[in-house]
């Protein structure tokens, strides 16, 4: 239901229920506010919300907090009022009295909320003398630095540390005009989402610790929107480059992916751009030599290939869309691999397959379904911010209780307490214990190949079978919801969990969503290009070169397939960072990044989204490379999309991902560097300097010059249309001796990529096995030994939560598979 | 002709009265300090870099001359790892003296900084950095930043 509202004069419309300030702010006018976020309602702790609220058009009014009472028909809302303004200027006056005068020295400055209220609020003189009260900072870890001092006691930390993102170790201590938000004593921050503290956080308390190292003022950076390429969610990001210096990655909004928040992984993982494994020099036979002649002796070799049973090209989950077709366009269709092993290409064709024919949730429709199953997948590891969005979920019973207690859902503390800890049914089937099991309402273990059983043993209780009672109660559970949502994915490599999903989501039909998570970035549209597994890129006949495109070949298959694959070849390897691949390559060839190159990934929901190049100055886009190895003239991605769309008509549609290079806003090119870019003329010297570059693949300008960025342009589009679904994969075999594989997933570190990001190592364990005590006493192993599997040495650790017979293993590749762990010296 | 002779007396008149040239650069002007002629960084009383690379200077600078890059050292201060102002840009508008939170950036009554290159008017830190205080003696930034404990703090207080 609508209320009418006059908002200083103004006549408005808002929702029954909502709270003033989000009706201000939904009517697009700013109310100053420090403590309220449209992702975590309202506390009332900050007070700066201050308005005069009349009641009716002749009511004297009183001063209210704008973000704790609700709206309601023929409210005069007067933000401007004179007593309300001096109201406002009061409480800055007094959280300014114990904060530090140290903007000058704060990393918030340019950006920081504070700074901004206390101008608009006028106070701009101190009554009060230099005396402040002080705290001692924390350690925090790697990711967050901690200035205590600054804080203002709005509680958005602890809201979001504790209420949004689950972590228990930060905490709000002390009282009165003492409050302390912190740890219980130094260390490092749990939770795989703490980087968020740096954004979330109005003053300069919590900030990004990598930003610090190599800072520039949030005015001198040069923004790019860009799509994280750490997970298959596709989180939209911003990059912020100074000096062709990416020096930090903060969340951009997108309605249906990441609304307001960013898991480390995300945040911190873009920064292996900068790191000391990024691929800078061209390599030839392990001389570095000029980039031109190492494209020189590629093409070369790629050209005597055709002699010699031609060239083959090995695709990649983590290079674009643009990239693997411009490398399949060179070497033919037949000669292009997946860059994966076989199982995980029939994999995630079974993924793309199923979900083209379902109806599939994104992260908000998993925020905000009622009951979810997920099925096999540790979500916190291997897409962490479907996992954020499952605890969001979670929330739904609390507030429904609360609903019924007549509880306003915009008072989120009130809620939280109404509700009485109530979740909405969680069903967590997974084979170790897992990082939501706090939140599950069923969380249940299984071994890995039980986990399809059971999950068609749930759809069989759906359809009325008789199934085991865990199953039945979480058929039970799923069918009392009205929005339920399934979640799999490729964590386990078993494409029978993918079908016992999507047989759930269709026994619940027409009420579920289904959500599969492909392994990385761009493995859907890898899955939808086509291409065959390494395996059979082995058995190709001929000497002809090998060209491999942004993959470590070596964590996607065993080294006597790579080995196959490179006997007697020319091996280019065409990539941005070092890796195991690049080291033996005979010819290396520096290629951009995500984040130097335009191109498409297509995320978890089908969707197609664009990256954009952010640093003016990188090595060429890969598909750039390739492009020109085959004879292509393409002067743009825009026309590679042109090639791309008419020789695979699945992808027509991911020219709509984001505006052509020829767009224009009304002042021209969109601008990445803003109004106030400073130092432009530091170093010049009075027109003998070149023009500033052009970006042939995107609208955005180098410079201040041109409009804003149309940010509903840049949302990306779905472009999964319904298929047939292939008949059902065959459950690979895993037969043989040895302990069966628990794939484990780290949220700090999956590929060569998050390991190549300092700041993201820091904070990284690193690889393990785990083993149950049982199994490593009978392979006389005792805990933190070296041992030696699958040719890598990784410690072992003794865990008793996996299921004898097993052994966890931190690995990419996760095709099912035995492990034979060996003690090494 | 009236005209003339009446432009002939003013003129003349001239050489009576008190010579104003100034014989330069022989003979070096008097200018007050508030003179704005080139840039320097100053230090504290404490003979430390004044300068906290806050940035501030080099946005309000109108022609965007100055280049700041912060560093930080092991204590946690901020010092400008590199600090570039370009002569040839600068307009000595002041504007950046009025900015800095710290009276490190100051201008001086020096005004002879022509040069034949236009490279040789861009200066570097080691070239604006001075030994001494400069126009402001005993103001230390640290001292009023409200950052450090009062001598009798209890240290009870200072942690969660
Ligand atoms: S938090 Fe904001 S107001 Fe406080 S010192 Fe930092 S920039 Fe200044
Ligand atoms: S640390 Fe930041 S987010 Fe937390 S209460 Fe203080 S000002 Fe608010
Ligand atoms: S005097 Fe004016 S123009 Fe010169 S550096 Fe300072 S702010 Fe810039
Ligand atoms: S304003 Fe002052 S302290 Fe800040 S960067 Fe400039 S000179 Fe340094
Ligand atoms: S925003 Fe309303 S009290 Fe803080």
């Amino acid at each position: 239901m609508t209320v009418r509202l006059t908002i200083d004069g103004r006549q408005v419309e808002a929702q029954e229920g909502e709270d003033l300030l989000t009706a201000c702010t939904n009517a697009g006018v700013e109310v100053p506010h420090f403590c309220w976020h449209r992702a975590m309602g309202s506390i009332g702790a900050c007070r700066l919300c201050a308005v005069k609220v009349r009641r009716h058009e002749a009511d004297p009014g009183t001063i209210e907090m704008a973000c704790m009472i609700p709206v309601a028909d023929g409210q005069h809302i007067d933000i401007a009022d004179p007593e309300a303004a001096a109201f406002r200027g009061h409480v800055i006056e007094w959280l300014m009295r114990n904060h530090p005068h140290d903007c000058a020295v704060c990393e918030e400055g340019g950006d920081c909320r504070l700074q901004d209220m206390t101008i608009a609020s006028g106070h701009h003189l101190r009554r009060a003398g230099p005396d402040k009260r002080i705290h001692r900072n924390q350690y925090l870890g790697p990711l967050i630095t901690h200035e205590m001092n600054r804080c203002i006691a709005c509680y958005r930390c602890t809201r979001f540390y504790r209420g949004v993102a689950g972590g228990r170790d930060l905490d709000v201590f002390g009282a009165h005009d003492r409050v302390y938000f912190g740890r219980a004593e130094d260390g490092v921050l749990e939770s795989p989402f703490a980087g968020n503290l740096a954004e979330i956080c109005p003053t300069g308390v919590f900030n990004d610790r990598g930003w610090s190292k190599v800072y520039a003022r949030p005015w001198d950076m040069l923004e790019t929107p860009s799509v994280c390429p750490h997970c298959a969610v596709g989180c939209n990001i911003g990059l912020s480059v100074r000096a062709n210096r990416l020096r930090r990655v903060i969340s951009r909004s997108h309605p249906a992916i990441n609304a307001d928040f960013l898991c480390d992984r995300g945040r911190y993982g873009p920064l292996f751009i900068e790191g000391p494994s990024a691929l800078k020099a061209a390599r030839h036979h392990g001389h570095a030599v000029p980039l031109r002649t190492a494209l020189d002796q590629a093409q070369e070799a790629i050209a005597v290939s055709a002699a010699l049973g031609g060239a083959i090209g090995i695709g990649s989950p983590r290079a674009s869309l643009e990239a693997n077709y411009a490398l399949r366009r060179l070497v033919g269709p037949e000669h292009f691999f997946a860059g994966l092993d076989a199982a995980e290409v029939a994999l995630h064709r079974r993924l793309a397959a199923h979900l083209a024919n379902a109806s599939i949730a994104s992260l908000a429709d998993i925020a905000a379904a009622d009951a979810i199953l997920v099925l096999g997948e540790d979500l916190t590891g291997t897409a962490p911010m479907a996992a954020l969005a499952v605890r969001q979920a979670s929330r739904a019973a609390e507030r429904a209780l609360a609903a019924e207690k007549h509880v306003p859902a915009f008072l989120d503390n009130a809620v939280r307490v109404a509700g009485e800890g109530r979740r909405a049914p969680l069903v967590l089937v997974t084979p170790v214990p897992d990082a939501l099991d706090a939140i599950a309402t069923h969380p249940l273990r299984r071994a890995p190949a039980d986990i399809a059983g059971f999950g068609h043993a749930i759809a069989a209780a759906l359809a009325g079978k008789r199934a085991d009672p865990d199953a039945s109660a979480a058929a039970a559970a799923l069918a009392a919801a009205s929005a339920p949502v399934i979640i799999a994915g490729a964590g386990l490599g078993d494409p029978a969990v993918l079908d016992a999903a999507a047989a759930i989501a269709t026994a619940l039909n027409p009420r579920a969503r289904l959500a599969l998570f492909p392994a990385e970035a761009n493995s859907l549209g890898l899955a939808l290009l086509g291409g065959e597994g390494l395996e059979a890129a082995a058995d190709v006949p001929g000497r002809g070169a090998v060209v491999v495109l942004e993959n470590d070949l070596h964590s996607r298959c065993d080294p006597a397939t790579i080995a196959r694959l490179f006997a007697d070849r020319a091996v280019i390897a065409l990539d941005c960072v070092e890796t195991a691949t690049t080291a033996i390559a005979h010819t290396v060839v520096p290629v951009a990044s995500f984040a130097d190159a335009a191109g498409t990934c297509i995320n978890h929901e089908g969707r197609a989204q664009r990256t954009i190049a952010a640093r003016p100055d990188s090595a060429p886009a890969a598909w750039r490379v390739l492009a020109a190895f085959g004879g292509g003239a393409e002067a743009g991605l825009d026309d590679l999309q042109v090639a791309l769309a008419r020789d695979c008509p699945q992808f027509a549609a991911i020219a709509a991902a984001a505006p052509a290079a020829s767009y224009r806003t009304p002042s021209g090119r969109i601008a990445r560097a803003p109004a106030r870019f400073s130092g432009r003329t530091a170093s010049d010297s009075a027109g003998g300097d070149a023009a500033p570059p052009r970006d042939p693949d995107s609208p955005f300008s180098w410079t201040m010059e041109g409009g804003a960025l149309p940010a509903e342009l840049f949302q990306g589009v779905r472009i999964l249309a319904a298929a047939a679904l292939p008949p059902p994969a065959q459950a690979p075999a895993i037969g043989g001796a040895g302990l069966i594989l628990i794939p484990l997933h780290d949220p700090f570190s999956v590929s060569e990529t998050d390991r190549a990001s300092t700041i993201l190592a820091a904070r990284a364990p690193g690889p393990q096995l785990r083993l149950h005590p049982a199994d490593a006493a009978r392979l006389k192993l005792a805990e933190g030994a070296i041992v030696s599997v699958e040719g890598r040495t990784v410690p072992l650790v003794l865990d008793k939560h996996i299921p004898i017979g097993h052994a966890g293993l931190t690995t990419r590749r996760t095709t099912p598979r035995r492990l034979m762990p060996e003690g090494s010296k | 002709m009236i005209g003339t002779l009446k432009s002939l007396w003013a003129v003349g008149l001239k050489l009576f009265a008190p010579t104003q040239t100034q014989g330069y650069p022989e003979v070096k002007p008097a200018l007050a300090p508030r003179y704005r002629g080139r840039i320097i960084l100053s230090r504290d009383p404490d003979g430390q870099e004044r300068c906290v690379a806050c940035n501030l200077c080099a946005v309000v600078c109108p022609v965007d001359c100055i280049e700041v890059v912060k560093a930080e050292t092991v204590e946690g201060r901020w010092y400008p790892e590199t600090f570039r102002i370009n002569f040839a840009r600068c307009i000595f508008c002041g504007l950046c003296e009025e900015a800095c939170p710290t009276a490190a950036i100051q201008l001086t009554p020096d005004f002879e900084l022509a040069d034949y290159a236009r490279s040789s008017l861009v200066y570097d830190k080691p070239d604006l950095l001075i030994a001494g205080k400069g126009k402001y003696p005993g103001y230390r930034y640290w001292d009023v930043a409200g950052k450090t404990a009062p001598p009798n703090t209890d240290p009870k207080d200072l942690a969660p």
